[in-house]
């Protein structure tokens, strides 16, 4: 049941973003700018746990998810306080993703050339 | 030579092509035009090992193969007038820096095949170079890199996107009899119709063409039944209708005689979006297959309108329409006794 | 009225427009197996290294990011893109695919003007508005 419920809720999500782009012919970096910032919003209100929670993966995959994994990293108890604290907790689970598609992408372009 | 009418340059004494060579890549080699050119690669780096330095080797490769058939050494050659889609023209510039000749760089991105070669025929009708030469390339990677996005990141195009030709053509013009001849060429004025979309550039360059086609017919005081085949450069699926629609509009029904080298250069199946573009798109089919039937006599006289987007990144991040220019030239085959132009 | 006398309006009936409905159930599909598959990869996980549900989706995504930049690296994603639309560029692997083909593309021009220097090119707003809303709200938010 936890697939069909990622399967709905992602393939929204897309379906969703899709329209975005086709009919409010936004870019897609724009499109995918205010999924960010939307997931983080709903991060920070604790609606987008309730999300996470019923549709799993179909909640953490879309970009949303990664506006998720930042609030998240500022949600926790107890919460970060000031510059220094709050500005690392944003990257407590967000900067695992960072670091590793950055690194990746580097890895990458060390072994591969664009095939066109 | 004489201007007639406001745009329009008439060659009365006989300006030749005396050799045109082309180079192209994996997918036009493979498409229905494939066996008119001249060199073809296997691999969209051409050997390289970067982009540019694949398009330099395509145009280095027409370049060379034209004089080669033209029997003509590079020292010889008075001008090479030449053109290309990256900044700062660097394609020929650097193949330029190869050439013993002297070099005038032109850009007018994919109209630019057309301007060289007018240009190179009002030099060589003025007296100023005997031969000139005159080459332009594109490259689908170098130009999706530098006007679009890296070519590996996923995006949706709309069916509207050209598709960048990969390849080079080079013509050698010169006052030596040769196969064909250049007879008029009409430099159109840059047109804006106020599009903004830099993945509809058929809608943003008809307008443009439809302007140098018809000052064309008024300053000559043709009809489109003048002549063989109205070729367009990289109007594609999209322009090309619109572009018949417009001159139809002024009283001109070229839909007849009409055809547009970035349909004719690839497949139906072929996954190109609208069609081909490029400089080197309407290079590749004058060059290689329009001359071609030109020599079998399938078309006597050709008009070739090669189209230009003029986009900037720049000037398009900041919400500027993109404005569009599109250079003529009527060449016909030299084997018969050239008829007059009306 | 006339095409020419009125050119930016009567030129959308030359201009085919998206196929809405197409688009959308492709993205819909397709975006909707990635999830499953990642929600897939979440439990596998969670059941085998006994994490908590929300590291195991931390992980999940992690691995459908790697997944996406060796698509990219074989020079498939994009056609794959092509194809699914925002069903693959509005996922996490989306990000990656940013990072991976700017990454790869700009490798002609040295490690670090060219591969450091434009990694973020394609995908630096996306991660760049998430930081600045989130720290900005981390700062206030009650």
């Amino acid at each position: 049941m936890e697939y069909v419920r990622a399967f709905l809720a992602g393939g929204l999500l897309c379906a969703l973003a899709q329209l975005a782009l086709d009919r409010g012919k936004w870019t897609s970096a724009d499109v995918a700018s205010v999924l960010v910032i939307l997931g983080v919003l709903l991060g920070f209100s604790g609606v987008y746990d309730r999300f996470v929670a019923w549709a799993g993966a179909g909640a953490t995959m879309p970009l949303s998810g990664f506006g998720y994994f930042l609030a998240k990293g500022v949600m926790v108890e107890p919460r970060p306080d000031g510059l220094v604290e709050t500005g690392a907790a944003v990257f407590r689970f967000a900067g695992a993703l960072f670091a590793f598609i950055v690194a990746g992408s580097f890895f990458a372009s060390l072994i591969c050339k664009p095939k066109g | 030579m004489k201007r007639v009418g406001k745009q329009t340059w008439v060659f009365d004494e006989d300006i030749y092509i005396r050799a045109a060579a082309t180079a192209v890549g994996p997918l036009e080699a493979d498409g229905p035009l494939g066996g008119y050119f001249d060199i073809w690669h296997r691999d969209l780096y051409c050997g390289e090992e970067t982009w540019e330095l694949a398009e330099r080797r395509l145009m280095s490769e027409a370049v060379a193969r034209c004089l080669q058939k033209a029997g003509v050494s590079a020292h010889d050659v008075d001008l090479f007038l030449a053109g290309d889609l990256l900044n700062q023209n660097a394609t020929s510039n650097y193949v330029a820096r190869e050439l013993p000749i002297p070099f005038l760089c032109l850009f007018g991105a994919c109209s630019t095949s057309m301007q060289t070669l007018a240009a190179a025929a009002a030099f060589v009708a003025g007296g100023l170079a005997d031969t000139a030469l005159v080459a332009t390339s594109s490259h689908n990677a170098t130009a999706e890199r530098q006007f679009r996005y890296p070519t590996e990141l996923g995006v949706q195009k709309p069916k509207t996107a050209t598709f960048t030709v990969t390849g080079a053509g080079a013509a050698l013009v010169g006052r030596t009899p040769g196969r064909w001849r250049i007879r008029a060429a009409t430099i159109g004025k840059v047109i804006d119709a106020g599009l903004t979309n830099p993945l509809d550039m058929g809608a943003a360059m008809a307008p443009a063409a439809a302007d140098t086609i018809e000052q064309h017919f008024r300053d000559l005081g043709t009809s489109p039944s003048d002549y063989d085949l109205i070729v367009t450069g990289d109007l594609s699926r999209v322009g090309s209708v619109i572009v018949r629609e417009l001159l139809a509009e002024s009283g001109y029904d070229i839909s007849d005689v009409y055809n547009d080298c970035g349909l004719m250069i690839y497949r139906p199946d072929q996954k190109v979006f609208a069609g081909g573009s490029g400089c080197a798109c309407s290079a590749v089919v004058t060059y290689g297959y329009l001359f071609h039937e030109l020599d079998r006599g399938t078309f006597h006289r050709l008009f070739v309108v090669a189209t230009g987007a003029l986009l900037s990144q720049t000037m398009v991040q900041q919400k500027q329409s993109i404005p569009a220019v599109a250079h003529g030239v009527v060449i016909e085959a030299a084997k018969q006794e050239p008829d007059s132009l009306p | 009225m006339g095409l020419k006398a009125n050119y930016l309006r009567e030129v959308k009936a030359f201009q085919p427009s998206p196929p809405y409905a197409a688009n959308a159930i492709k993205a819909f599909l397709v975006g909707g197996a990635l999830c499953t598959l990642a929600q897939w990869l979440a439990e596998w996980h969670s059941r085998l290294f006994a994490v908590s549900p929300f590291a195991a989706q931390l992980w999940a995504v992690t691995v459908m990011s790697g997944l996406a930049i060796v698509l990219t690296a074989a020079g498939k994603y994009d056609d794959f893109s092509q194809f699914a639309g925002a069903g693959a560029m509005m996922l996490m692997t989306g990000l990656a695919n940013a990072l991976a083909s700017a990454a790869i593309e700009h490798r002609s021009e040295g490690w670090t003007a060219g591969v450091a220097g434009q990694m973020l090119k394609a995908g630096g707003a996306t991660i760049l508005y998430g930081i600045i809303v989130a720290y900005v709200l981390g700062l206030f938010w009650p």
